[in-house]
């Protein structure tokens, strides 16, 4: 009779992965802690920084634990509960110059000497520790239709330039039609246009109503190069407002060919987050009509020829002139902060072009009153009659009237503003830019901290509930083979935990939790396919320990098929599915891969110390 | 402790003809509610919002309605969930600006007269739904493919198709019952059903492998009789882990909370159509294609040697 024995690294391994694992999943058992953020991009943040928030702190009497540098540019705070954590940031938020950005956050507190072996907790996901999710569509239709215009133009001044004539240059659809005068204009045209937009355009005669003309069509390449570029621009544009709204660890990342996906992590006033993501704003500087009454003019409706009517915030009307002194494509930076008087306002800095052509029109308008026009543009989806259909909203509001001091260029700024909040908002959208692309939200999921909480406290639950079934009703099953299995289980568990923890970029989600339920079930059923085949053995009169033998051997390959196609489902789910189902087929996946090892070779290992060298035990299965 | 008698002799296949008959009502019933009733289908695959509010105290439905018929929201459907205190709002797409709805139906109801607490938003824009809906699809058709070609390289083409009419067999069903019950269908639930996939496979699995196993060891058979000991023999692993799987998925159900209840009713109707489909529908199908000791290897292998 051979006896029942692992080699002793067997044995080391059985002992060693799960010790190991314990090791990194520990961190996981310390709560985390409601803390806040404080960080700059621009500065580095010292012990005056510190002193700073300190004082803050003290001076809203808000308890913390104490200020934590984390390296060079960020410090955080730790609060015994979340509510002093909002109080904090809000205080903080308003006491701090706008260098600083102020996030909440949920800090781990993982022990110093786990930190040191490098294990972290679990990445949560949204739906457990609250916050929102977007998907943002890039319009790139809109971006390649811009691109038509903006070629139309320069094509215009290049004729010019040129010192050809030409009927005119129209945009129809996805082509630039030049229209000339005769067959020999027709020619020099076609031969200047090819020169200049060689690589971006295709470019041929033909005829556009009858017309001889000569049509542009956009390259393949300078097509891709378009979507591309509006894509990359439209990252870094929601990197940067997301950057400001003040989130810790926000996720901004490409989804597909067209679209965006941002991950905001605690966020609740999801009503700021859409309108700093999804709007585009810009500025007009205008002068206003002193000599007309724009209180007639609103109620009779007869504008004079040369102005337009605006309302002002608090509804007041204002006649401004049409002519634009200046538009916001020329602002390079715009920050919040407070004028000589205290009260809120937004700097504003403009490029060279602009400085001098504001320099300009100012220095003619000395003491006249100027009215800034804030226009915010949003794209949304309507469905009408079954169809989907993308709209365009434009509103345009006076936010601003105040007259020129004299002469600005450079540096200026706009006061009036209500609150230090609408400062911070306005100088946000101004300092982002336009958008270079129009984008719309094409999905919102946002779930609520107390929701987030609750599922966590659900999902345990049910994983521990469900374990502890499964762990008796094996035990009464298969006594101390079920014994075995459920310290397998155990096993099985730590190491699903471990691997989430230490595999980057992996988050915990509540369907993940539930792959975690579901493999649970399933881990047992290497385990119920061995001892029911060991069962079996034994019925057929074999010994105990050929039993255990081939119980193992011939239970390895059902085993093997059994959980190859499952991990087959999982990584279709994998590949297919979005968010939350991608958390459920990545804890499915590593709770079968480890119930591979812990089922057969962890079981089989204690099983051999207890029964391997007897000569004829009676096994308790 | 043993569910079962220890030589089991029941005669699985001669009860084929009354599977059969049981699995074809059951998948004409399906198909036709699928075909006349369709899936309740969830804001993730129609497209819409959907808002979860709690409130500190319960709330009736009809005052929420009021409010949200007042702002204009009169097709909102307005609903408890799990609670008195939870309210769910949901609203279809229409001609409003849909990125924006959430906020107003939220300002709608704080308006109301009890303080609430967001819970969840969700909202999905119509051709996400639809794209969500072709990728659920996709994702179905995709492992049947690859488990067909595996099942396929490891056994032969016919226990694969075997094992593919079990598992059309149990994602219909079990798609057919959301229909039936209308319960809601959502990307949960579609999660759940790739799992029922994976786990109804794995119990076919097991139950081909013993019978490709007793093809070789017990040659002089019929492939009736084999069929039938194959199934016996498997019969207690394959009830035992049945039932594990269904108690921590009870477990599931009743602790893991409302918005996993869908997700676990799935997994518990597939589990358990999938235990009944590895032991009736899978064997039969393999009588019907014919599949007999003949289409297998059956040289000896070092398994059968290992017999006594």
């Amino acid at each position: 009779m051979k006896a029942n024995q692992y080699p002793w690294w067997k044995n080391l391994l059985v002992i060693g992965i799960p010790l190991i694992a314990a090791l990194y999943a520990a961190p996981n058992l310390y709560p985390s802690d409601p803390s806040v953020q404080v960080s700059s991009s621009r500065v580095a943040i010292g012990e005056a920084e510190r002193k700073q928030v300190e004082q803050i702190l003290k001076l809203k009497g808000l308890g913390h634990d104490q200020v934590e540098q984390e390296g060079e540019e960020s410090l955080l705070i730790r609060f015994a509960d979340p509510e002093d954590q909002l109080k904090a940031a809000d205080a903080l938020r308003d006491a701090l110059s706008d260098r600083f950005s102020v996030a909440l956050h949920l800090a781990p507190a993982t022990p110093g000497w786990l930190e040191s072996l490098n294990a972290h907790p679990m990445n949560l996901g949204l739906d457990l520790r609250g916050g929102v999710h977007f998907l943002l569509e890039v319009d790139l239709d809109a971006s390649i239709s811009k691109a038509y215009t903006r070629h139309a133009t320069d094509v215009r001044t290049l004729l010019r330039e040129e010192e050809i004539r030409y009927r005119g240059v129209r945009v129809h659809g996805e082509e630039v039609h030049i229209l000339a005068r005769d067959a020999e204009t027709l020619e020099q045209i076609e031969e200047v246009v090819k020169d200049n937009y060689f690589g971006t355009f295709d470019v041929t005669a033909g005829e556009t109503e009858g017309q001889p003309s000569v049509i542009m069509r956009l390259t393949q390449t300078a097509h891709s190069d378009i979507r591309r570029n509006a894509i990359s621009q439209n990252l870094i544009t929601l990197r940067k407002r997301v950057n400001e709204l003040g989130v810790a660890e926000p996720v901004i990342q490409q989804q597909g060919r067209t679209r965006i996906a941002v991950q905001l992590p605690g966020v609740q006033d999801t009503a700021r987050a859409k309108e700093i993501l999804g709007a585009t704003a810009t500025l007009e500087f205008r002068l206003v009509d002193e000599q007309s009454d724009p209180y007639l003019a609103a109620e009779t409706g007869k504008v004079p020829l040369a102005d337009e009517l605006y309302y002002e915030r608090d509804g007041n009307p204002v006649l401004l002139k049409r002519r634009v002194m200046l538009t916001g494509e020329h602002i390079i930076d715009a920050s919040s902060g407070f004028d000589e008087r205290g009260l809120p306002a937004v700097h504003i800095t403009l490029d060279s072009d602009g400085a001098r052509q504001f320099a300009k029109v100012t220095g003619e308008n000395v003491k006249r009153l100027m009215g800034v026009v804030f226009i915010e543009q949003r794209s949304d989806t309507v469905v009408t009659d079954g169809e989907t259909h993308r709209i365009t909203r434009e509103s345009r509001e006076v936010i601003n009237v105040a007259r020129i001091q004299e002469q600005l260029s450079k540096r200026f700024q706009i006061t009036g503003l209500d609150t230090s909040r609408e400062a911070r908002n306005l100088a946000l959208l101004l300092r982002a830019g336009a958008l270079a692309t129009p984008m719309y939200i094409v999905e919102e999921r946002t779930v609520g901290p107390s929701l987030g909480q609750q599922n966590i406290e659900l999902g345990a639950l049910s994983v521990l509930i469900g374990f502890l079934l499964v762990m008796v009703f094996m035990t009464l099953y298969y006594r101390l083979f079920g014994l075995v299995a459920d310290l397998a289980l155990i096993a099985n568990l730590v190491l699903i935990v471990a691997a989430m923890s230490m595999i980057p970029g992996a988050t915990l989600t509540l369907p993940g939790i539930a792959g975690i339920v579901l493999t649970v079930g399933m881990a047992v059923d290497a385990n119920v396919l061995i001892f029911e085949r060991i069962r079996e053995e034994l019925d057929n009169g074999n010994s105990p320990q050929a039993s255990i033998q081939a119980g193992y051997s011939k239970a390895l390959s059902t085993i093997a098929d059994a959980n190859i196609t499952t991990l087959i489902a999982a990584i279709v789910l994998f590949a297919f599915g979005t968010g939350p189902i991608k958390g459920f087929a990545v804890t499915l996946s590593i709770g079968i891969v480890a119930s591979m090892f812990t089922a057969i070779m962890g079981t089989r290992a204690i099983i051999n110390r207890v029964y391997g060298t007897r000569r004829s035990p009676t096994l308790a299965v | 402790m043993r569910l079962l008698p220890r030589k089991l002799a029941l005669n699985f296949m001669g009860r084929a003809r009354h599977a059969m008959v049981l699995s074809g009502s059951l998948l004409v019933l399906s198909i036709g509610s699928l075909l006349f009733q369709g899936l309740n289908l969830g804001v993730d695959f129609e497209g819409g919002t959907l808002i979860e509010v709690g409130y500190p105290a319960p709330v009736e439905l009809d005052e929420i309605r009021g409010q949200l018929e007042a702002a204009g929201f009169d097709r909102a459907v307005v609903q408890h969930f799990g609670s008195a205190q939870d309210v769910l709002v949901r609203i279809k797409p229409d001609d409003r600006p849909q990125s924006e709805l959430s906020n107003q139906v939220l300002e709608t109801l704080r308006g109301g007269s009890q303080e609430l607490q967001l819970r969840r938003v969700e909202y999905v824009g119509p051709q996400v739904g639809e794209e969500l809906r072709d990728d659920g699809g996709l994702a179905m058709l995709y492992a049947l493919g690859l488990i067909l070609i595996y099942v396929a390289l490891r056994f032969e083409y016919r226990f694969s198709f075997g094992a593919v009419i079990a598992l059309v067999h149990d994602v219909i069903l079990t798609i057919g019952f959301f229909s039936l019950t209308q319960i809601e269908f959502d990307l949960t639930v579609l999660a759940a059903i790739l799992a029922v996939i994976g786990y109804s496979l794995n119990d076919t699995i097991v139950v081909f492998d013993r019978i490709r196993e007793n093809f070789r060891a017990l040659r002089r058979q019929s492939s009736i009789e084999v069929l039938n000991v194959s199934i016996n023999q498997t019969l207690s692993r394959t009830l035992m882990t049945s039932l594990t799987t269904l108690l921590v998925l009870f477990a599931l159900f009743f602790f893991g909370g409302e918005v996993i209840h869908a997700f676990s009713i799935a997994l518990i109707v597939g589990v358990i159509i999938g235990t009944y489909s590895s032991i009736y529908v899978a064997g039969s199908s393999l009588l019907v294609l014919g599949v007999s000791g003949q289409d297998l290897d059956t040289t000896p292998t070092e398994d059968a040697d290992d017999r006594p």
